[in-house]
């Protein structure tokens, strides 16, 4: 009997696509219910988009200006007060979901399994270790529910057709008051999100300087890309940190993948080895980006990149 | 203001970790230990908050066998005033050491308690925001920036969509993401001044703690393998090969 609470994330009017994702990852688990809670201020469009996802019973709706912003010291203590009415909790493994749940695994008084990339059953699952070179099976002790977040990039997202009710329900705890959202810096980028983008353009170390970028910046524009980026290149300042691609950035999975001036550091591969096909452009016909692109392409970027924006 | 720092040794992170032929767990044997890099940053910015003059002490703790305290050296050697060696001789899991390093918390009393976002052995991200709930204050993860005022701390946040800035008051748990800090080396003279620094040992089974119930680890495999594929010669090729897969 799995009785499921995934806590969808969203920005008020869109809902995130790592909910979608956790939705199909959770089907895995031969579900009786599935039931997605929301918290926010206003509420009714997303719990609509929500509520449309095949494989959801009841979106849950928790209203109030304490969840302006999701603040895990806010949220925790409420996902813990509605645990004991499942069997498994869980939410895509996003910054929010990992800033979140470990804080309610806590208060549940659980280990929680970080970055499922596979459902063997309803409490055995895989996930990466060592950045991901290794990947470990892991079984969930009796005694308490599963909370475990969802790597997004190993699914796909639960498709629409689904029409579950939604049910408003009060929040149970109090704001401790302790933490306070100031503001975001940010974000403001123009073209498609990068967890979620079909094609992604990356570029690298090679890409010499911030203005250098605009090759990469123009290519994703043609293609209606997302713009990605190594840790290199977001050290080096070229690029705001929300770009970078990579086991301490984001780990993603586009159809179509462009690594340019890349040289394919481990831990860059971690969050691209999901994509559909890799193509890489490099000067070094040695780098280790090769050993794992579908596609690649030895010369010089500021050559190569404009000229495939022309005959695209 | 007291500032506790927690240390994990871990394989060291240009280590090419490989999972071993019978699938029990990863070649550890002979690979050189460091300390988890999340965490050599996190003591470094708890070091520049002491130099700044906004702490008065920096106390460094790892939870581990005898071989942490090589660690727990280092950590003294980079500056920390004294250590504390939690010791066990079994893993650890987040939960666990999440409730051991309340208990420290508790009788340290300090101002700041800052970790690294996550060991990169089990990359799991979770121990930070556990001792935050079990201790039942502000939690603040994933820092590149920490600015401390009136008993408040104002920390900048590496969050998918960009920076979030939060505010906290103090005490509280901080993690460490990248680009928080460049930690320093640590020099010869340090590493001999380390030695006289003073490092407690408790046993775990002594702390009154109730051991959390495990996840078991069954079994391990290498990734799967994206095979290389085909080079092309010119832009030309790249895009007949892209519209061949479907995908231009």
């Amino acid at each position: 009997m799995a009785r499921i609470l995934i806590i969808g994330e969203h920005d008020g009017q869109t809902l995130n696509p790592a909910t979608a994702k956790t939705v199909r990852g959770a089907a895995g688990l031969g579900v009786d219910d599935l039931d997605v809670v929301l918290f926010g201020t206003e509420l009714a469009d997303v719990a609509a988009q929500a509520a449309a996802l095949a494989g959801v019973s009841r979106v849950l709706t928790v209203t109030g200006e304490d969840f302006a912003h999701p603040l895990a010291a806010r949220i925790a203590p409420e996902i813990a007060a509605m645990a004991g009415d499942y069997s498994h909790i869980l939410t895509g493994s996003t910054t929010l979901g990992k800033d979140l749940l470990p804080r309610a695994a806590a208060l549940i008084g659980v280990n929680q399994v970080s970055d499922i990339m596979e459902v063997i059953d309803a409490r055995t699952f895989k996930r990466p270790i060592y950045a991901g070179n290794a990947i470990v099976t892991v079984q969930v002790p009796e005694g308490g529910p599963v909370v475990g977040t969802i790597r997004t990039a190993s699914f796909s997202a639960a498709s629409e057709g689904g029409s579950a009710e939604i049910v408003a329900v009060d929040a149970q705890a109090d704001d401790p008051g302790h933490t306070r959202f100031v503001r975001m810096e940010g974000g403001n980028s123009d073209g498609p999100d990068l967890n979620s983008a079909d094609i992604v353009v990356s570029g690298g170390r090679a890409l010499g300087s911030a203005d250098n970028f605009a090759v990469i910046y123009s290519l994703a524009k043609k293609l209606n890309a997302a713009v990605g980026a190594s840790r290199a290149a977001v050290d080096a300042g070229y690029v705001p940190n929300e770009l970078q691609v990579g086991q301490t950035g984001k780990i993603i999975a586009p159809d179509l993948y462009f690594a340019i001036g890349i040289s394919g550091a481990i831990q860059h591969l971690t969050g691209i080895k999901d994509a559909g096909t890799i193509v890489a452009i490099n000067k070094d016909a040695e780098a280790p980006i090769f050993e794992i692109a579908d596609i690649g392409l030895v010369g010089d970027l500021f050559q190569i990149v404009p000229e495939l924006e022309q005959a695209l | 203001m007291k500032i506790l720092v927690t240390i994990k040794r871990v394989v060291d992170y240009n280590v090419r970790v490989r999972v071993k032929s019978d699938g029990s767990g990863v070649e550890t044997d002979g690979v050189k230990m460091s300390i988890n890099p999340f965490d050599e940053i996190a003591l470094e910015e708890a070091l520049r908050i002491k130099e700044r003059g906004e702490a008065e002490e920096v106390v460094v703790v790892s939870i581990g066998g005898p071989e942490v305290q090589q660690q727990l050296r280092t950590g003294l050697a980079m500056g920390a005033d004294r250590a504390i060696h939690v010791e066990t001789d079994q893993p650890v899991q987040p939960l666990t050491a999440a409730r051991v390093f309340l208990k420290l918390a508790e009788t340290e009393q300090p101002g700041i308690v800052f970790m690294g976002k996550q060991a990169i052995d089990d990359d799991c991200n979770q121990t930070g925001q556990m001792l935050a709930a079990l201790w039942g204050r502000p939690q603040a993860t994933f820092a590149s920036k920490v600015e401390l005022a009136d008993g408040k701390a104002t920390v900048t946040r590496e969050v998918d969509a960009g920076l979030e800035i939060n505010e906290v008051d103090l005490p509280a748990v901080m993690t460490s993401d990248l680009r928080l800090n460049e930690p320093r080396f640590v020099k010869l003279p340090d590493i001999m001044k380390a030695k006289r620094k003073p490092l407690e040992t408790k046993a775990l089974s002594d702390l009154g703690i109730e051991p959390a119930a495990d996840l078991v680890a069954t079994a391990f495999e290498p990734p799967p393998k994206r095979g290389g594929g085909k080079m092309v010669g010119s832009v030309a090729e790249l895009v007949t090969e892209l519209k061949n897969k479907g995908l231009l």
